[in-house]
Order: C-alpha cells, then structure tokens, then sequence
C-alpha cells in the first residue's frame, strides 16, 4: 500500500479502474454470448421467480464438479411462489446453441457461453413479471445505459472543446457569445433543463431512436460546463512562450490550436470524462426510469428499475433492484478513475 | 449595491432567455393537448377547432409567445389544458411545497455536515475519520433513484411513516400542533433521501476548507497561546472556511433541484417535479414553461443569497466594493 495520492498510487488507481471498467463494457457487449437467454423472451408462467439455485451436490449426497439445477416450478394455485422438482437434474451445458443474437449488431451468432437443457430455466437473478431472465436483461441493458452515458459524454465533451477552445482562441464577439449561451445552460437546474429538451419528442418513439436522442440530447445540453472550462486553460495557454514561438516561425492558427493549445487540455479532458461519464449514464437511468427515455421491451437499466415502484414488487422480489444497486459500483469505479486523473493533472500541472 | 441592481438585471435576462429556449423546445415537439382529442370520435371536429382557435393553438410561435407573455402580465402564467386553470394557481403551492422540502433538507444538511466534517478534519487519518470517509464514498456512488426506493422499502416495512404524499386525509381536522407533526412525518422520508443525497458532498468540503484552515500559521499561533481546540475549531477555523463553503452552497443548488425532481416523483411529494413529468406527458406547454421557469428561479435567487451572504461574511469583498 503506497501513500494515498502519490504518484504510483494513482497510476495504480487509474489502471485498475480503467482495466475494471473495460471488463465490464466488453461484458455488456458481449451481453449475447454471456446471456443465456433473449432479454425480450417471456415465460408467462414464471413471473417473479426467484433466483435459480445452482448445486453441486446431488440429494444422495455425490458431489458434482458441474453445476447442475432442478426445474423450477410455480406451486398450484398460488402466485409467485416456486418449488424445485428435484426428479431430474439438468447439468449446466458451455457454448450451447440457443437464441440467435448479435455482436456489436453486426456478427451474428447462435452459441451461449452457459446453458441448460429444457424444460429447465435458469435465471441466475430471477425472473420480472413477464418471467423474462433479468441477468440477461441486465446484461442487454448495460449495453444501453453504460453506452448511452459513454457516447453522452464524449459527445458533450466533444462540443464543449471544440466551442471552449475556439471561444478562448480567438476571444472576441464570438467568445461573449458562447459564453453567455453557456451561461444560459448553467443557469437551469440540470434534470428540468434535459426533460424540457427531452419534450419536443413524441412520447413512445422506437428504442433506437430513443437511445439516439437520449444521447444526442444529454451530449448537447451538458456542453456548457466542460467549455467554460476549456476555455479557462486555452486562454492561459495561448500565451505560453512555446505557442508564442511557435506562431513567431509562422504556424497557422489551427496548427497551433491542435498541436501546442488543446493537448495542454488533454489532462483535463480526461479527468472530466470521468466525472461526466457516470452523470449521463444516470441521466439515461432516469429518464428511462420516468418512462421518457428508452421503452419497453427493450431493456435498460432505468426501465427495468422502473417496476421497482410498484408496491408488492418494492416490498416482495428484491432482485427487481439490481439494475439500481450494479448503478454504484460503475460510479465507484468511474469516482476513484475521476479522482486519480485529477491528482494526477495537478500534479503535472503544479 | 449596484452590483446587486447588476445581478437582478441579470437575473431577469436570463429568465427571459429560459422562456424563451423552452418555448422553441416545446414547440418543436408534435402535436399538443388538444391533438388527442381530434383522435376522439364523440367529439366533432367543429369543437376541436373551436378550441384550438380560442387557445392559440395554430398561431405562428412569436405570436404564441407574445401571447403567453400578456398572461405573465396578468400574473396568469399561461394556462393549463389538462388542470384546465390558469398555471400560476397551479403552480405556487407545488413551488411553495418544493421549497419546503429542498430548504428543510439542505439547512440539517449543513447542521450535520458541520460538525461531522469538523471533527473529520480535527483528526485527520484516525479510524473516526477513515469510517466517515468511507461512508460517504458509500453515499456517494448512490444513484438518489436507488436512495429514494431503498427508503421507501425501509418505510414500507417498519411502518413508521407514511408512504407518499404530504398529509393525511383527515389533516384538516388535527389541531395545529397536529398538522405541524402530521407534516413533519410525511416530510421525514423525502427530505432524509435529500440529505443523504447531499451529505457526503458537503462534508467532504468542510473537511477539505477546515484542513487547510487549520494548517495555516494564525490557527497555530492561536493554539501555541493555549486557546482551547474546540473553540479555535468553531470560532476561529470555520470563520475562515466559510468563504469557500459560502459558494458551495449556491454550487450545489442546482444538483439539489434535480435530486429533489426525482426525490418527489418517487414519494409523490407534491412539488414541482411532478407537475413537469405530467406536463411532459399532458403536452401541457405552459405547465411546461412556468416549471421549468420556476425552477430557473429557485436556482437563481439561491446563487444570489448565497452572493449577499459571502458578501456579509467576507470583509475584504465590502473594501473592494467601497
């Protein structure tokens, strides 16, 4: 354990949290081959069923290496609650064929990493009310909500350097200009400004197009913050010697402001990727959650959170929560990978 | 004071400009309140028409602002298609509710985050400390949807307080000690889920602004005279903090405002947040507007006070002014 916030505590810090958080995108990518079930496949007959058990050890008493389950099925005559046949066992199968998916949307494929034999279902995290799997609707929906927050972001820090380093460049009437625009942003509590923009659409529009606005609005309504900071360093980076030499031997202004002025905002870009990521990824979470951003069937986290409200599923079928509770620690991760890139900035910095 | 006048000026420009940013937003969006009703076979095209001619509804969008700019003068605020009553009626208790809510929060905010982050920063790196911080990481990496449900599963369970709402049924016929306490239980709920919201944020800061303060030269001369911890803590320490923690509280208004929209929406705490997503999906325009509106305002007038109180508590802004 080195001292907090030293230099080789925070690279350790930054390569740990970006290496965690490129498992868990590659999972959320690759949500068909680890899901071993359709997110939109329902079984009507197993609504809110509990999380399957998997066992290792047969009821004589043998141990098994391969995980094995019993078909679960809903007592007669009740709602909701399940009893394992334990007649036959159905041992875990790898690479099965199963329901055809797609990769990245384009490569398509039909082999499971996990799977079992029917009548068996398996739902490692239970079942919603349709009795669709929500392990594998929580792996679809990773691929909406953690998307939806990265592209936000870089969208929103795409435009925000783009306008910040040209404000702060070339001040003048068109520096006054963005930034009293960029004021105008700041000066709306954030959540009302983003369901106000969130209003010039039709209520039920198709997921992908929801998905594509939601991201497309997010970006463009959080540039405000990231270009005023931007801004800040290319003003006082403009005048360093380095660029006053450089523009002295005859570099044009855009050779200048890519070369020499906004790497000098690489640091800080970065670390407010970070901060920004989580944010937006939340934005979509609640918006979807409020039913105004991607809808049904398609999952994503803050739809599937969204049957939490309902009493008898808040008091009864905890795992209803889990799209909420894995929100926290793709925060924490992005929160220590923010804090080690802004001690790391300073430190370069000072 | 003319910085004050300054700021006002400002104030009202930017409200123009909010008015006017979510006015083209919502009218972008297709179809209105009244579009539903075309769909509607028992109800004659005629009437439809009629209606939207007394509303406005197919005037050009300059007209239709200047328009709702003539009720704002009335005081009206528009008008509301689907509570079919003029916004400002419908809009000042819901305003007044979610100023209860988020100003009650944020003042046991501050009261708790004080002292916690004094004594945090009064012994940095002990145990004490060390669970504090990780508390409040803890609370950090909360999303407030998960916050305000986890509550609300808490409350469902043990009973104690009411589920949703502001006040009973039968509130108008307690005494006023019994409306007061009425009100206090039905606000617990909601505004405990704002200050865990806030918490960690706060007394991260006032550990951060102490830390330093007490670092500095004059606190350690003070201690080397033998003036006692806690009162060099409270006194002397947090006198100097203030200026820092003074701007995060108009920082934080903001954040405070979006987490309250989500707070109330999910304990149906009968607040402005609400009355947006309604209007959201109404289609009710000037709801929309005067909401959003409202919020810009709460934002606003908060950053102000928090100006005049850094300028009260700071002397050295008094000089320079003068």
């Amino acid at each position: 354990m080195s001292l907090p916030g030293s230099n080789v505590g925070n690279l350790r810090n930054v390569r740990t949290s970006l290496s965690l958080l490129g498992l868990l995108y590659a999972s959320v990518l690759l949500a068909g081959l680890l899901a071993p079930y359709d997110p939109t496949e329902q079984n009507r007959d197993m609504p809110f069923a509990p999380p399957s058990r998997l066992h290792f050890a047969e009821p004589r008493g043998t141990f098994r290496l391969r995980p094995f389950v019993y078909r679960v099925v809903s007592k007669p005559g009740s709602f909701g609650e399940y009893a394992e046949e334990r007649g036959t066992t159905y041992p875990m199968r790898f690479l099965v064929r199963g329901a055809p998916y797609r990769i990245a949307g384009i490569l398509s494929c039909t082999r499971h990493l996990f799977g079992f034999d029917e009548p068996a279902k398996v739902f490692l995290f239970g079942s919603d009310e349709y009795g669709r799997d929500v392990f594998s609707r929580l792996l679809y929906g990773g691929q909406i909500s953690l998307v939806a927050g990265l592209l936000a972001a870089s969208l929103a820090l795409g435009l925000g350097t783009i306008l910040g380093g040209l404000a702060g460049f070339y001040g003048g009437w068109a520096d006054e200009i963005c930034m009293r625009v960029a004021e105008l942003f700041l000066a709306l509590p954030w959540l009302y400004l983003l369901l106000a923009v969130r209003a010039t659409l039709p209520l039920h529009i198709d997921p992908v197009q929801a998905f594509l606005f939601l991201v497309v609005v997010i970006g463009m309504v959080g540039w405000a913050r990231p270009a005023r900071l931007i801004r800040g360093i290319v003003l006082s980076g403009k005048l360093r010697e380095h660029v006053l030499a450089a523009r002295a031997f005859g570099a044009s202004d855009s050779y200048l402001l890519r070369r020499h002025v906004l790497p000098q905002a690489a640091g800080v870009v970065f670390a407010q990727l970070a901060v920004l990521i989580p944010q937006y990824i939340l934005a979509e979470v609640t918006l979807s959650f409020f039913g105004l951003g991607v809808g049904e069937p398609v999952p994503s986290w803050g739809n599937m959170l969204a049957a939490a409200q309902r009493y008898d599923v808040l008091t009864s079928y905890w795992w209803m929560f889990l799209p909420g509770i894995a929100l926290s620690p793709v925060f924490l991760l992005y929160y220590t990978l923010a804090n080690a890139l802004h001690q790391q900035t300073a430190r370069l910095t000072s | 004071m003319r910085y004050l006048c300054w700021r006002m000026v400002h104030g009202l420009l930017v409200l123009v400009g909010v008015s006017v940013l979510s006015f083209v937003f919502a009218a972008l969006a297709p179809g209105d309140f009244l579009s539903e009703m075309k769909l509607d076979p028992r109800i004659s095209p005629a009437t439809v028409a009629a209606l939207r001619d007394r509303y406005g509804l197919d005037l050009p969008l300059p007209l239709k602002y200047a328009q709702w700019l003539r009720s704002v003068r009335r005081g009206e605020l528009g008008f509301s298609f689907a509570y079919n009553s003029p916004v400002a009626t419908l809009l000042w208790p819901r305003a007044r509710n979610t100023l209860l809510l988020t100003v009650t929060a944020t003042t046991l905010a501050w009261l708790i985050a004080v002292p916690l982050g004094a004594w945090s920063a009064s012994h940095p790196g002990r145990w004490g400390d060390r669970l504090c911080a990780g508390v409040t990481t803890a609370l950090l990496v909360v999303p407030e949807l998960v916050l305000g449900l986890g509550l609300l599963l808490v409350a469902v369970r043990t009973g104690y307080f009411p589920v949703g709402g502001m006040m009973s049924a039968r509130f108008a016929d307690l005494g006023p000690w019994g409306k007061l306490k009425d009100l206090a239980l039905h606000l617990f709920l909601p505004a405990s889920a704002l200050i865990l919201l806030n918490l960690p944020i706060l007394v991260r800061h006032v550990r951060a602004s102490l830390i330093e303060v007490l670092a500095a030269p004059f606190i350690q001369a003070a201690r080397a005279r033998g003036v006692p911890h806690r009162r060099l803590l409270f006194r002397d320490a947090l006198r100097a903090a203030a200026n820092p923690l003074i701007s995060l509280v108009g920082l934080s208004i903001a954040a405070l405002l979006s987490g309250s929209l989500v707070v109330e929406a999910l304990m149906s705490w009968p607040g402005i947040g609400p009355l947006l997503l309604g209007a959201i999906a109404a289609r009710d325009l000037h709801v929309l507007v005067g909401t959003v509106l409202c919020s810009t305002l709460f934002l606003l007038v908060g950053n102000l006070l928090a100006d005049a109180l850094l300028y009260l508590a700071d002397p050295r802004l008094r000089v320079d002014q003068a």
